[in-house]
C-alpha cells in the first residue's frame, strides 16, 4: 500500500494543514467560551461562530476562483480580499 | 425538544465519521493534490499551480456544460413542481386507490437509473419504440439521435417521468397531515376551491414543497447517468452536462489536472447549494 | 383520512384524529370527493399519469416476450409469439445472472453497514448537543449532495490502494458515501419522535445504554429502521457510476454488465429488455412495503 497516487505537494499539505488548525482552533475557542456566540446578523437568520468560518471559508475559495477567472494569476491579491472578507463576516454576519 | 449538553455523544458518531472520511476526505484531497499538478501517468507529478483553474475559467466548453446543466434544471422544475402539485391534489385520500397510486407512482424511482435510459432509449427509437413510431407514423419528424432539440425534448420527459413522482409524494404527505376539521371549517364559510387551495393546502405544503424544490434542483444538478445512456451527450455536445464533461475528461481522455480543477469548482457550487439548503431547513425546523 | 394507515404518516403530529372529527365523516367525505374542482372526474388526472408512468416499463416488458426479429422487423403492441427464449438467455449464462448475484450482494453489505453505523450515530444527533454537532451533520449532509462524478477520479486508486478493486466491500463502502448520511437524516426524524421520557425511564429503571437501546428504543423506531434500510437498497440499487468504476469482472453488477452488452453486441434487443425487466423486480417489490413511509423517507424524515 503506498500513497504515491495522492500526489501531495507542500503547497497543497500546508493549505490543509491550515484548514485543520483552524477547525482545531474554533475547537478549543468553544471549549474557552462555548455557546458559538450566536446572532441575527445581516443575513437575518442565526449563525454561530461555526457558520460564519463556513462562510468566510467558503466566500473565499469564490473569490479566489472569481480573481482567477476575471483578473489574473496572482493571488496574493485575492488573499487580501479575502481576509478583508472574513474579517466582515466575522463582525456582521 | 430541549437537548443536553454531552460532548461524550462524540462516541456514536465516530463510526460514521470515519465511514464517510474514507470514502469523502481522502479522494477530495486527492483531488485537490492534482488540480494543481500536471501529469502523463505512472504516478509521476509536475507543478502546475493555478494553470488548470484559469484554463477551466476561461474554457467555453465548461461554461456551456454549466449553462446547459442550469437550462436542464430550470425547465425540469418548472414542469415537475406545478405537474407534481397538481397530481396531489387529485389523489384519493381513502379506499383501495391509495396504495395502488402510491405504488404504482413510486415504481420509476426504484429502477436503476442506467435502465431508466435504457427504457426510454428504446421508447423513443423510430424503428422499434412506441414513442418514436407513433410520432413518425403522425407524421412528425422526430429522432433523438440526430436533432438536439429532440434529444433535449427526450431527456427532459425522461427526466418528468423519472422524477415527477418524487414531487407528488411529498406533496401528498404534506395535503394528508392536514386535519380534516380545516376542510370542515372551510366548508362552513364556504370558501371556494382556490381559497382552500391558497389557504389551507399550500401553506402546510409550503415545507415539503422547499424540500422538494431543493432536492430536485441538486440531483438534476449532478444528472449522469440517465442522458448518457439516451444521448451519449449528443447529438455533437447538446446533452453534454457537467457530470458527463468530468467523466468524459477523467476517465475518456485521462486530463487529472484539467478534471481535478473542474471537480472542485463544480463541488464549491454544489456545497455553496447544500449550504443554502440545510440553512433553510434547519430555519423551518427551529419555527416549528 | 381516518384509516390507521394514514396516520402513521402523521407520527408527528400525533393523533390526528379525535373522536369529535370522526362524528363528521360523512359530511367530509363528501367534501372530499367534490373538491377536484366540483368535479366527478378527478380520478382522471391521477390515471393519465399512472398511463404515462406505465406506458414505457410497458413497452419493455413487451420487448423482452418477443425475439429480435419480431422486435426489429415488425411493430405490434404485444408479443404475436410470446417467448421466454431471452429470460432463459439471462438465467442459464454466468455473466448475465453473476451480475444480478454481485449487484444484490454488495447492495445487502450497504444496507446493513450503513444502518448499523448510522442508529448510534443518529441517536446522538436527535438526543444530545455536542461539540460541533449541526456542522458535522452538515458535513454529512454535503456528501449526500455531492455528485458521484467528483469523487470517481480518485476513488479507483483509493479502492487500489487498499486492495479492494473487484470486490463487493468496495462498492459497499463507496455507496456509503452517499447512503450513511441518508440513514442518519431518516433515522434521526424518526427518532425524535420518540419522546425523550422514555429513555430517562429507562435509565432509572437500571437500564444501561446498550440493552435500552436494544430492547426498548430499537422496536419504537422500527418502521424508521426500515425506512432507513428502503433507502440505503434502493439508492444502491440504482447507482452505477460508482459501482462500475470500482470493479471489472468478479463484483460487476447487472447494471454495468448491460451497458457493456449495449455497445459489444448492439442489437440483442431482447436480451437487453429482459435484463431491465429483472431489475425493476426487487425495487417492486419491496415497495408495497414501505408504501406509506416513502414520502417520509424521501423528506429525510422530515414530513
Amino acid at each position: 500500500m503506498t500513497l504515491t497516487w495522492m500526489a501531495w505537494t507542500w503547497p497543497t499539505a500546508v493549505f490543509f494543514a491550515t484548514i485543520f488548525l483552524l477547525l482545531a482552533a474554533m475547537c478549543v475557542w468553544e471549549y474557552v467560551s462555548p455557546g458559538g456566540n450566536p446572532r441575527f446578523g445581516i443575513l437575518r437568520f442565526e449563525t454561530t461562530r461555526g457558520d460564519r468560518l463556513f462562510v468566510s471559508l467558503l466566500g473565499s475559495a469564490f473569490i479566489h476562483l472569481a480573481w482567477l477567472g476575471l483578473v489574473g494569476p496572482n493571488l496574493w491579491w485575492a488573499l487580501a480580499l479575502s481576509v478583508v472578507y472574513a474579517i466582515g463576516v466575522f463582525r456582521y454576519v | 425538544m430541549n437537548k443536553t449538553w454531552n460532548n461524550k455523544a462524540w462516541f456514536l458518531v465516530l463510526p460514521v465519521m470515519l465511514l464517510v472520511m474514507f470514502s469523502a476526505v481522502i479522494p477530495l484531497m486527492t483531488v485537490v493534490n492534482y488540480s494543481v499538478q500536471d501529469t502523463f501517468g505512472n504516478n509521476v507529478f509536475f507543478w502546475a499551480g493555478t494553470e488548470w483553474f484559469e484554463q477551466m475559467l476561461n474554457s467555453r466548453r465548461f461554461w456551456d456544460a454549466m449553462g446547459r446543466n442550469l437550462a436542464f434544471s430550470f425547465i425540469v422544475l418548472a414542469i415537475q413542481i406545478p405537474l407534481g402539485v397538481f397530481i396531489a391534489l387529485n389523489m384519493p385520500r381513502k379506499g383501495w386507490g391509495v396504495p395502488v397510486c402510491l405504488v404504482l407512482m413510486a415504481l420509476p424511482l426504484l429502477i436503476p437509473w442506467n435502465v431508466v435510459g435504457t427504457i426510454w432509449q428504446v421508447f423513443g427509437r423510430i424503428d422499434i419504440g412506441l414513442l418514436g413510431h407513433t410520432l413518425a407514423a403522425l407524421g412528425i419528424d422526430y429522432n433523438y439521435v440526430r436533432d438536439p432539440v429532440d434529444a433535449w425534448i427526450t431527456v427532459v420527459l425522461m427526466d418528468v417521468w423519472h422524477w415527477t413522482s418524487l414531487v407528488v409524494l411529498l406533496c401528498y404527505a404534506g395535503l394528508v397531515s392536514i386535519p380534516d376539521a380545516y376542510y370542515q371549517a372551510a366548508r362552513i364559510d364556504g370558501a371556494s376551491r382556490w381559497a382552500i387551495f391558497r389557504y389551507i393546502q399550500l401553506p402546510k405544503m409550503k415545507r415539503v414543497l422547499t424540500i422538494a424544490i431543493l432536492l430536485r434542483f441538486m440531483d438534476s444538478f449532478m444528472i449522469y447517468t440517465e442522458p448518457f445512456v439516451v444521448t451519449g451527450g449528443g447529438p455533437g455536445n447538446s446533452t453534454t452536462f457537467l457530470s458527463i464533461d468530468l467523466v468524459k475528461m477523467a476517465v475518456g481522455q485521462f486530463d487529472l489536472g484539467p478534471a481535478a480543477a473542474m471537480s472542485i469548482i463544480y463541488f464549491l457550487i454544489i456545497l455553496l447549494m447544500s449550504w443554502v439548503f440545510y440553512t433553510v431547513m434547519t430555519n423551518y425546523d427551529s419555527e416549528r | 383520512m381516518a384509516g390507521a394507515k394514514d396516520t402513521t404518516m402523521t407520527l408527528r403530529d400525533g393523533a390526528a384524529t379525535t373522536p369529535a372529527a370522526r362524528e363528521g365523516q360523512g359530511t367530509i367525505d363528501r367534501t372530499m370527493r367534490r373538491r377536484g374542482a366540483e368535479s366527478r372526474f378527478w380520478w382522471l388526472v391521477p390515471t393519465i399519469y399512472i398511463i404515462f408512468l406505465m406506458l414505457p416499463i410497458y413497452w419493455l416488458i413487451n420487448m423482452s416476450f418477443k425475439t429480435n426479429i419480431e422486435i426489429t422487423g415488425t411493430f405490434s403492441l404485444w408479443p404475436q409469439n410470446p417467448t421466454l427464449r431471452n429470460y432463459m438467455v439471462i438465467f442459464t449464462d454466468a455473466s448475465w445472472y453473476s451480475g444480478y448475484i454481485n449487484s444484490i450482494l454488495y447492495v445487502a453489505i450497504n444496507t446493513v453497514l450503513s444502518v448499523a453505523v448510522a442508529l448510534p450515530a443518529a441517536y446522538a444527533f436527535s438526543r444530545y448537543r455536542f461539540l460541533g454537532d449541526k456542522h458535522l451533520f452538515f458535513w454529512l449532509l454535503t456528501n449526500r449532495m455531492a455528485p458521484p462524478a467528483v469523487f470517481a477520479l480518485p476513488f479507483f486508486q483509493l479502492y487500489s490502494a487498499f486492495g479492494l478493486i473487484d470486490t463487493h466491500i468496495a462498492v459497499a463502502l463507496a455507496h456509503c458515501l452517499f447512503n450513511v448520511p441518508l440513514a442518519v437524516w431518516i433515522l434521526e426524524g424518526f427518532m425524535s419522535g420518540v419522546p425523550k421520557e422514555i429513555d430517562e425511564t429507562a435509565y432509572i429503571d437500571g437500564y444501561s445504554f446498550p440493552r435500552f437501546f436494544v430492547k426498548i428504543f430499537m422496536p419504537l423506531i422500527a418502521s424508521g429502521i426500515g425506512v432507513a434500510a428502503f433507502f440505503c437498497f434502493m439508492f444502491s440499487w440504482v447507482e452505477l457510476l460508482l459501482a462500475r468504476t470500482l470493479t471489472t469482472t468478479a463484483a460487476k453488477p447487472i447494471a454495468a454488465t448491460m451497458t457493456r452488452t449495449v455497445s459489444a453486441s448492439g442489437l440483442d434487443w431482447g436480451v437487453l429488455a429482459a435484463a431491465g425487466v429483472l431489475t425493476l423486480i426487487p425495487g417492486a417489490l419491496v415497495i408495497y412495503f414501505v408504501r406509506n413511509y416513502i414520502a417520509k423517507g424521501f423528506a429525510l424524515g422530515r414530513v
